[in-house]
């Protein structure tokens, strides 16, 4: 299972982002192993349009998991529809962090 | 001639002008009444009556499920964000959509062909002997503001003689209604804020090179600010309206001062007197 | 985490700055500000603000021709939907960056390659400190576009300054379009300031028709709600019909008028307005602490 978490840096080091749209970076990570990737959402700044935008850039890394802290209006049916599942973080720990609790299963799903 | 009540600041009093100014000149010619304000309309509040109205339309894309590929082209074209491809459908968002038409011309299937959908309407009324007042109304949620503006004054164009009542503002509503215009008053009442954004709304007239006044709305004798300013920039004051609590009060209830209070009447006729008399006014 | 409460009103000049400025010296905690109302922005004005940097904006790309490349075939003025692009009698292609929307379509369309898009400065970003705390604000050129995303950068910039505090108080701008919107995305909190008249309750339904949309607690205020007792009443059963609380009611009051010519908040004199004011920052922080939005 692909996971994409929203991160203020381009490492699971970093806090995770609470904005979906406008995160600075989004990470990958596949729960089967491998090592990290990350992408820059060359959306973040903008000037509209920025939710959808976002939802097409993790949909196009074929993600399965999405773990963030708040996700917008428009963007959220594009994630639905693209069958993602997405988990809410509204801790301020890391990416990496952040992941550990989502195969911990301690992450609450967002419907 | 087309004139164009603005303020920059808003609250200040353009429509009471506006309304006023309007039905004084009633008494002797036709007037086209023009409320731009399409976000919040307010003229017709002075004007109640039966109205017609047409719907403003701009375009959206409509995607052919049998040619689409899902390639993504359009997604990829579109600046605004607001189309996205999934692997069994396209996903769109009107209210992003600005109506360029982009992704009809990128599109290599011929799969996206361009409909109308509305943004708001224009709503024709003839509430007095001679008054036609257009008002544009942006559907709530909608961000297209300039395109409603335009659509309004297109119903307006030929007439002999149309008042405009503008947007606050100084961006690019505020542009569309003034773009044209003959000539431009701004009302500002005589405050700091008041001056401050009358130099900004003054700054658009002045690169658009339109002619304009000032009127003072709630004037208490001391407006030495805003008159220092006029005249550095050879900005004639047109009209002082005092701070009068009978004002307000009209204004606020939907009536028009003209019909309150003596004499004003004829002080909305001279500020037309004095506008027609402005450099560069034909 | 901060909350971010905003002050709108639907019509221009119900008093939006006047509580703002108000609201800003008078709430506990520490604060940040930010004024939205980017086309025409006064909260400075009332709040002495000592200027610390100023960061250029661009808005939306514009397209620009290179004229050495040009052909001058004309497609472009064709597939503009935005008026924006005209060709002179000797075949020059000029285009208006006020009616640009930045779309690429005359890019795409042009044979030789001539169009690009490139960023256009059209306001500027103004950093500074008052004796509450920082202030962000903005310069829109005249008659520039992208209001909205002026706004949405303001507040990115206010986010920044005043991270740890506990506190955004944003003046918003007048209207219900794209600057508004951008305004309420993501804020906890909005006030909406109007006032007992016709027009003022005409656009207050507006905005709330608007603002439903968000997830966000709303409150009311009506301002100089002495002036006509009926449209005051009509207001609050609106309110009350809607689920808008309704945090105060300011008396009108010519001491507010004498505050703004000086240039402080009105919570600085001893007035009937600086009274109910205080009133309206102390229901608010009850309401704020009770119910805290979507931060909870």
């Amino acid at each position: 299972m692909l996971v994409c978490i929203t991160s203020k840096g381009p490492t699971p080091e970093n806090p995770v982002e609470e904005r979906f749209g406008r995160s600075p970076y989004f990470l990958f990570k596949d729960t089967e192993g491998g090592d990290w990737s990350s992408v820059a959402n060359k959306f973040a700044d903008a000037a509209g349009g920025v939710g959808p935008r976002a939802a097409q850039t993790v949909i196009d890394k074929g993600a399965h998991v999405l773990i963030t802290g708040n996700i917008g209006g428009n963007a959220l049916p594009v994630i639905q529809a693209a069958g993602i599942e997405i988990y809410q973080y509204r801790d301020s720990g890391t990416a990496g962090e952040a992941f550990q609790k989502y195969v911990e299963g301690q992450l609450k799903k967002f419907s | 001639m087309r004139l164009v009540i603005a303020s920059g600041k808003g609250g200040t009093g353009k429509t009471l002008v506006a309304a006023n100014l309007a039905a004084s000149l009633a008494a002797e010619r036709e007037i086209v009444l023009a409320d731009c304000d399409v976000e919040e309309p307010n003229l017709h509040l002075f004007f109640p009556s039966e109205e017609e109205t047409l719907p403003v339309m701009t375009d959206v894309p409509e995607f052919d499920n049998s040619r689409c590929t899902k390639c993504g082209k359009c997604g990829e074209f579109c600046q605004y964000g607001a189309i996205v491809v999934l692997k069994d459908r396209i996903m769109f968002f009107p209210e992003m959509c600005h109506g360029c038409g982009g992704c009809e011309i990128v599109c290599p299937e011929g799969a996206i062909s361009l409909k109308k959908r509305p943004i708001g309407h224009v709503a024709f009324s003839a509430p007095r002997e001679r008054i036609i007042l257009v008002t544009g109304v942006m559907n709530e949620r909608e961000v297209m503001s300039p395109h409603v503006i335009r659509e309004t004054l297109a119903y307006t164009a030929g007439h002999p003689l149309i008042i405009c009542d503008a947007p606050p503002g100084t961006a690019c509503p505020l542009v569309e209604t003034l773009e044209g215009a003959d000539a431009c008053v701004f009302v500002t009442e005589p405050t700091p804020f008041g001056l401050h954004d009358l130099k900004l709304a003054a700054g658009v007239a002045e690169v658009l090179g339109i002619p304009s006044g000032v009127v003072i709305n709630r004037s208490m004798g001391d407006d030495e600010i805003i008159r220092e300013f006029c005249q550095s920039r050879n900005l004639p004051v047109l009209m002082v309206i005092p701070f009068d609590r009978e004002i307000a009060v009209a204004a606020n209830s939907g009536d028009l001062v003209i019909e309150k209070i003596q004499g004003m009447k004829t002080r909305f006729i001279e500020l037309f007197e004095k506008v027609r008399a402005l450099p560069g006014v034909e | 985490m901060m909350l971010q409460v905003a002050v709108l009103s639907g019509k221009g000049g119900t008093g939006k700055t006047v509580v703002t400025a108000a609201l800003s010296d008078i709430l506990p905690g520490r604060k940040g500000f930010a004024d939205c109302d980017v086309e025409a922005a006064n909260l400075a004005l009332l709040l002495g603000p000592r200027e610390k940097s100023r960061i250029p904006f661009f808005g939306l790309k514009k397209a620009t021709v290179q004229k050495e490349i040009c052909q001058e075939c004309g497609l472009c003025t064709g597939v503009c939907h935005f008026g924006a692009i005209r060709q002179d009698p000797s075949g020059i292609i000029t285009i208006d960056p006020i009616r640009c929307e930045g779309c690429a379509v005359c890019r795409e369309a042009c044979p030789a390659g001539a169009i690009s898009l490139s960023d256009h400065q059209n306001g500027e970003i103004i950093l500074a400190d008052t004796d509450h705390g920082p202030l962000v604000y903005a310069e829109l050129h005249p008659g520039s576009g992208n209001s909205g995303l002026l706004v949405h950068e303001v507040k990115k910039v206010a986010l920044k300054e005043s991270d740890g505090r506990d506190l955004l108080i944003i003046d918003g701008p007048p209207g219900i379009g794209c600057p508004v919107i951008s305004t309420l995305s993501g804020i906890n909190a909005a006030i909406f300031v109007t006032e007992p008249g016709i027009a003022a309750l005409h656009d207050l339904r507006r905005l709330v028709a608007v603002s439903a949309g968000f997830s966000l607690s709303s409150f009311v205020v009506i301002n100089r709600a002495d002036l006509h007792p009926g449209f005051a009443k009509e207001i609050e059963l609106f309110c009350k019909e809607k689920g808008i609380p309704v945090i105060g009611k300011i008396p009108f009051d010519p001491t507010v008028i004498e505050s703004v010519r000086e240039g402080v908040p009105v919570t600085r004199r001893e007035c009937a307005a600086s009274h109910e004011l205080k009133n309206i920052g102390r229901r608010l922080m009850e309401e704020l602490l009770h119910e805290p939005g979507r931060s909870g």
